[in-house]
């Protein structure tokens, strides 16, 4: 037998002696080693407090779940109402709000533009953030010097990043127009069409948030498994195939996180639009987010508003359980030990 | 004892007890009604101020103001020392950005607290925050001698900056009936001011009808950048997506062509923007921004056309008069100097209707310092701050006769060409040219939405009947 093994039997045996012996011993007024109280102790509480504990245990729990539910349960209350600045003692209206929202064509016109906005900017960030995640990966020096400058838009609020780039977009003296002259493309109205401004959102957006998607595949791809692959080169397979039988179906998990978060964050997008665009030309830009803060804040109906976020919510939730699930399977799936 | 039971039979209760108890203040909430409630009386807090008027009355006591970044403030804060020693009452103020600032004004009135006693409106915002009740009526203040010293003398002000402000709270009835719900403090006239220098190169003359401000706004845009002007484009106008948009030289241009946004038949409004006359009218604007107006005009406010105008970037402004003048004094930007003022193109019938911005103060309905409050607004509208502030700062456009009477105001403004003719030649025909109602915002908001898709190449009859259509049951 390990000497260290029977040492720590002894050891054990020790303390479960020390235990068994303890009871007469110990008090409550006398906390056991290291401060903490004995058995004893424990026997000499009063019942009523012993059984209150779970109860107090919860209490956090509960204080928490309140702090969460309270205000949406006041925000899902006032959505029943006609309430507005104009309006302060307002009318039961029952679904007229949720009514007037889905057969008024804007709503659609704003959700439409969400899930392109949502989509395209999950898509774009996870593709690049992948690309720049492999190309860490492989490099060395520069590998660790672009990974310092890699997180840099992501210590950037997304409003400023937003006011930066619409002061670079801007046709005149705006630097992207300055550098694109020398093409014969120095004249692009960046925000002044429809098309223009969505995309131009959608650039800002993966300007800042790839980064987060190449960060934590970058982490994913370290925390592969080095033998798959050293099989791979020894039996001769192409980049390509490694990338796209190992790489990709390993990387998957941690990927599918990033895009998760991305796609939930995109759909409940309004600083960078706002700043950039404030929902314009026309509403090309206005997503459910922003339409939700005119009508609340600026145009104060507030029950309109805050069925717009209900709404919004609802969106969020369902499309974050349909990719939660499909997170589940994958993870599972790469758990399973191959028979 | 079955202990499992017990306990479950208690946590049970436990939590249904919680839950009782969590839904109290739920229910007591939603029971509360909605935001701040009113709470309002009929008397006013001015009718508690007896004897004679005394400007130490309350000296001690600390107000604090909410103020939007701008020169009229700039003046404001530099001689706040002059009113904490005429009073004895300190001011505390936060200052935001114009952009943010009327959100958080907004959302700090419906809150229902009083963090702010005072604060810096303009007309329009009475048309939104007065009928929840958030502003003080300052009439009874005004009427009061115990409350208001002679010398604030409420005849000096020109009535149609008072009449402004004043409103009975009722959607399409007209200013200058009603309570007054915030002081007139500076005000602004939507002209056109223009580069001397271009104009002086090219052979140019202000234009004195709309068709020529369009043609000339085109050919700066195509002359200019030949003639040394790097990048010069026409006519600097506001174009993002918000109700700042439409009020400058849109709705002035507007007014002279005898149009209107709403038409009143009793109690009820009409969306008037869609008349055919008003359809045509629209069209030519957005086609005068598309040839002559500057790139990326759809996020313009009224910050780029007014360094526009200063970098002699933009050979036009058609603008308020002080988005000019801070970029014409000496000094204040490469086209100082340069700039000269003009009342803008006249209307088919030689209309010079011009719509006007009132910079205002207000005080908070919810406030508990409300006679300290108007001591404040009594020193911060009255005649000796308001000459300082013109005279010495850039407090400019007096809301007071006495002021742009000065003597010594007319020489200072008389160094910039034009300046006082332009002021005295619109000065009759300015007003609010917008129907009060307090959708204002949404529809000026949706207004300008219509001009960025007409600029974006819609037509100009659909989206305008579309604008009317959606807006028709908000405010009618």
């Amino acid at each position: 037998m390990d000497s260290s093994t029977e040492a720590d039997h002894g050891a054990a045996s020790a303390d479960d002696a020390a235990v068994a012996g303890a009871p007469e011993k110990a008090s409550a007024a006398e906390p056991g080693p290291r401060g903490r109280r004995g058995p004893g102790a424990e026997r000499s509480v009063p019942a009523w407090r012993r059984s209150l504990r779970p109860y107090l245990l919860v209490v956090p729990a509960l204080l928490l779940t309140g702090g969460i539910l309270y205000p949406f349960g006041l925000g899902l209350y006032y959505t029943v109402f006609d309430f507005a600045a104009s309006k302060p003692q307002p009318d039961l209206v029952g679904l007229e709000n949720y009514r007037r929202i889905f057969t008024d064509s804007s709503f659609w016109d704003s959700a439409w533009v969400t899930v392109l906005y949502a989509v395209g900017a999950a898509v774009v960030e996870t593709v690049l953030g992948v690309a720049v995640a492999l190309l860490l990966h492989r490099s060395t020096l520069v590998g660790r010097v672009l990974e310092k400058v890699l997180i840099l838009p992501l210590m950037i609020a997304p409003v400023i990043a937003a006011i930066i780039w619409k002061l670079m977009l801007q046709p005149s003296v705006g630097v992207v127009n300055h550098l694109l002259r020398p093409f014969g493309l120095g004249g692009v109205q960046w925000t002044d069409t429809p098309t223009g401004a969505l995309l131009s959102s959608i650039a800002v957006d993966v300007w800042v948030y790839t980064p987060f998607v190449a960060i934590l595949a970058l982490a994913g791809l370290r925390s592969l498994p080095a033998s798959p692959f050293e099989a791979a080169a020894v039996d001769g397979a192409s980049w390509w195939f490694t990338f796209r039988k190992l790489t990709m179906p390993m990387l998957w998990p941690y990927v599918l996180v990033a895009v998760i978060f991305r796609f939930m964050d995109s759909l409940k997008v309004f600083d960078i639009i706002y700043a950039l665009t404030e929902g314009g030309p026309g509403d090309s830009t206005v997503v459910l987010q922003i339409r939700a803060y005119l009508e609340a804040i600026r145009f104060q109906r507030y029950s309109f508003g805050l069925s717009y976020m209900i709404v919004l919510w609802a969106v969020v939730y369902l499309a974050a359980m349909v990719l939660v699930r499909y997170l589940g399977r994958i993870q599972n799936r790469a758990a399973e030990v191959p028979k | 004892m079955d202990m499992h039971g017990k306990l479950g039979h208690d946590r049970r209760r436990f939590l249904a007890l919680t839950a009782a108890a969590s839904s109290v203040p739920l229910l007591s909430a939603c029971g509360a009604g909605f935001g701040g409630g009113d709470g309002k009386s009929d008397g006013s807090a001015a009718d508690d101020v007896t004897g004679s008027f005394d400007w130490r009355r309350h000296q001690g006591t600390t107000v604090k103001a909410l103020l939007n970044k701008h020169p009229y403030t700039d003046a404001l804060i530099a001689e706040l020392g002059t009113f904490t020693e005429k009073t004895g009452i300190k001011v505390e103020y936060d200052v935001f950005p114009e952009d943010n600032y009327f959100d958080k004004l907004t959302v700090d009135l419906s809150s229902g607290r009083a963090s702010y006693d005072i604060f810096m409106l303009g007309a329009y915002m009475v048309w939104q925050y007065g009928p929840p009740g958030w502003l003080e009526d300052l009439g009874p203040w005004m009427r009061n001698e115990s409350a208001t010293g002679a010398e604030w003398d409420q005849n000096d002000f020109l009535p149609s900056l008072l009449e402004g402000t004043r409103w009975s709270l009722k959607a399409g009835a007209p200013l200058g009936r009603g309570g007054q719900y915030a002081l007139p403090w500076g005000w602004e006239a939507n002209v056109v001011a223009y580069n001397t220098e271009v104009f002086d190169k090219l052979g140019l003359r202000p234009a004195e009808s709309f068709d020529e401000l369009r043609e000339l706004a085109g050919t700066i845009k195509r002359k200019a950048p030949g003639a040394g002007f790097d990048g010069m484009y026409g006519v600097a106008v506001r174009g993002s997506r918000s109700w700042a948009t439409i009020h400058p030289g849109f709705m002035t241009m507007f007014s002279r062509y005898g149009l209107k946004d709403f038409t009143v038949d009793g109690e009820s409004l009409k969306p008037a923007m869609n008349s055919p006359e008003a359809i045509g009218f629209t069209r030519d604007w957005a086609e005068m921004v598309k040839k002559g107006g500057p790139p990326s005009w759809t996020s313009y406010t009224w910050y780029q056309c007014s360094s526009d105008l200063g970098a002699k970037k933009a050979g036009m402004l058609f603008d308020a008069d002080t988005a000019a003048y801070f970029q014409a004094v000496k000094g204040a930007s490469p086209a100082a100097g340069n700039i000269a003022f003009h009342p803008g193109p006249k209307g088919p019938d030689g209309s010079l209707a011009t719509n006007m911005w009132i910079w205002s103060l207000g005080m908070n309905a919810k406030s508990g310092k409300k006679s300290a409050a108007w001591l404040f607004l009594q020193w911060a509208t009255g005649k000796e701050h308001l000459r300082k502030g013109a005279i010495e700062y850039n407090h400019i456009d007096p809301v007071r006769r006495s002021v742009s009477d000065d003597a010594a105001y007319r020489n200072k403004m008389k160094e910039l060409p034009g300046f006082i003719e332009t002021f005295e030649a619109v000065q009759d025909q300015t007003r609010i040219q917008f129907t009060p109602q307090e959708q204002f915002f949404d529809a000026t908001t949706s207004w300008a939405s219509a001009l960025q898709e007409i600029y974006g190449g819609k037509s100009a009859g659909p989206v305008l009947n579309g604008l009317a259509d959606d807006l028709a049951p908000k405010v009618g």
